[in-house]
């Protein structure tokens, strides 16, 4: 015998249903008076907050090519300096004027989703290397028993890109463009698509 | 908030043996929505460790007491009347201080407030079913609520969701995000349900299943169950410059 390690199990996941909304956007699925906004909601810009403005838009696909309408997407990004606004940021404050976490449905009628943010300054990876600016999204929905997490890059950084150390070390070239949002002026396009000939790259983290 | 200092290392690794699998034909609905390629393992990097906090100002004065926050004054929910608590944890067995939970859940007939909800059993006019709160020093949280009833759902002809509550929980970094749901103790439906049946380890789906409480239960108010919800542990800083240990 040895010392047991007694370590606890996670929760295991289940599917968020598809009456997410009521729990997590009650006010967008019509159910007013009870929480003022719905949390994370509206752009995650004020006129104080630094940097570069921008909107991500798109869709999520299923494996028979059709929008989901029924998701929750939630991104979580980095400042404008490359700063996270969270206790576990170490290194510097991050500006106090962008929370860097927001959450959207996909709208109703057609799926598509946005989010008006603005473009992260580049972060460090463990080994000191810089990350190209990235945005982390985490999506859920009906059908979908454990979230899945995946990042989008952006198309006019395509040198950083080159050099991320994520990006880099992808076995399957042709699968990371799924990983990058087309950005054209101030609109990043960024659609995933969950299952099939283009699948977006989904990490385990 | 205890006066510690945040903690920066990277968490365990997720067992994706012990949650369900992303493709479970038995749930219609996943066959379409679960990635058929392998995820790409991503060892934790800031951008994964850290995640938003939520403050106190988010919450209004009744977000956790869903038999009122949405009836009529005067009037309340109807149905059987229950107290939800208990811990948000880390797999290492330590509190979880100041984690947003939030939760939504059918009324006791079975019937969500939600606009494309079609069954035919009513809505309660006193009821919307949805709260949130923020967990406290130790991890610990509480809500009142009504029990939800069963709910039939156009998967196989005959199915029916046990009585169950959602949760959305935040943790301290993003990686730890987790969605899941509470079942309750002695419901025939769990071993049936094929959402359930997700979940290939029998063992993990006891931990969703809510133990009734009688000792924490209200007497002549409400009857009580705990439902503890884990999140993922994160490494020990053995050997980085914290003297004051881990």
């Amino acid at each position: 015998m040895v010392q047991p390690l007694t370590y606890f199990k996670e929760s295991a996941s289940q599917t968020a249903g598809p009456y997410v909304h009521i729990g997590c956007t009650p006010n967008f699925s019509g159910i007013t008076g009870v929480y003022d906004t719905d949390l994370g909601s509206g752009p995650m810009v004020n006129d104080q907050t630094r940097g570069e403005r921008i909107t991500i838009r798109g869709f999520i696909y299923d494996g028979a090519m059709t929008p989901l309408k029924d998701a929750m997407i939630e991104i979580w990004q980095a400042d404008a300096d490359g700063y996270y606004n969270s206790p576990s940021e170490t290194r510097g404050k991050a500006d106090p004027n962008f929370f860097g976490w927001a959450r959207q449905p996909g709208d109703m009628a057609t799926g598509e989703f946005a989010f008006e943010t603005i473009k992260p300054g580049s972060v460090p990876f463990r080994d000191g290397r810089p990350m190209a600016p990235h945005v982390t999204f985490w999506v859920v929905a009906r059908g979908i028993n454990l979230g899945l997490n995946t990042r989008m890059y952006f198309s006019d950084e395509e040198e950083a890109n080159a050099a991320d150390p994520i990006l880099s070390r992808i076995e399957h070239r042709v699968r990371v463009p799924t990983l990058i949002g087309k950005r054209d002026g101030n609109t990043v396009t960024f659609n995933i698509y969950l299952q099939g000939e283009n699948e977006t790259i989904f990490f385990d983290i | 908030m205890k006066n510690t200092p945040p903690e920066t290392t990277p968490f365990f690794a997720r067992d994706r043996e012990w949650h369900p699998p992303a493709f479970t034909p038995g749930y219609k609905t996943s066959v379409l929505r679960s990635p058929q390629r392998a995820l790409i393992s991503l060892e934790g990097t800031r951008s994964e460790i850290t995640g938003p906090v939520f403050g106190h100002n988010i919450l209004g004065e009744f977000d956790n007491d869903l038999i009122v926050n949405y009836a009529k004054p005067g009037e309340m929910a109807l149905g059987e009347r229950i107290l939800v608590y208990g811990r948000v944890l880390d797999e290492r067995g330590r509190g979880v201080p100041g984690a947003l939970v939030e939760f939504w859940q059918a009324n006791a007939g079975g019937r969500y407030r939600h606009k494309k909800e079609t069954y035919l059993a009513p809505l309660d006019p006193n009821f919307g079913g949805f709260g949130r709160t923020i967990t406290d020093e130790d991890g610990g949280y509480a809500f009142k609520t009504i029990k939800p009833g069963p709910y039939p759902w156009p998967n196989g002809v005959n199915d029916w969701r046990p009585a169950h509550i959602h949760f959305s929980v935040f943790g301290h970094g993003f990686a730890q995000r987790l969605i899941t749901q509470m079942y309750f103790e002695g419901d025939p439906m769990i071993w049936i349900c094929p959402i359930v049946k997700t979940i290939p380890d029998e063992n993990a789906i006891k931990g969703l299943i809510a133990a009734l409480d009688m000792q924490n239960t209200i007497p002549h108010d409400m009857r009580a169950y705990k439902f503890d919800i884990v999140l993922r542990g994160r490494r020990s800083t053995f050997f980085e410059n914290r003297k004051e240990g881990n």
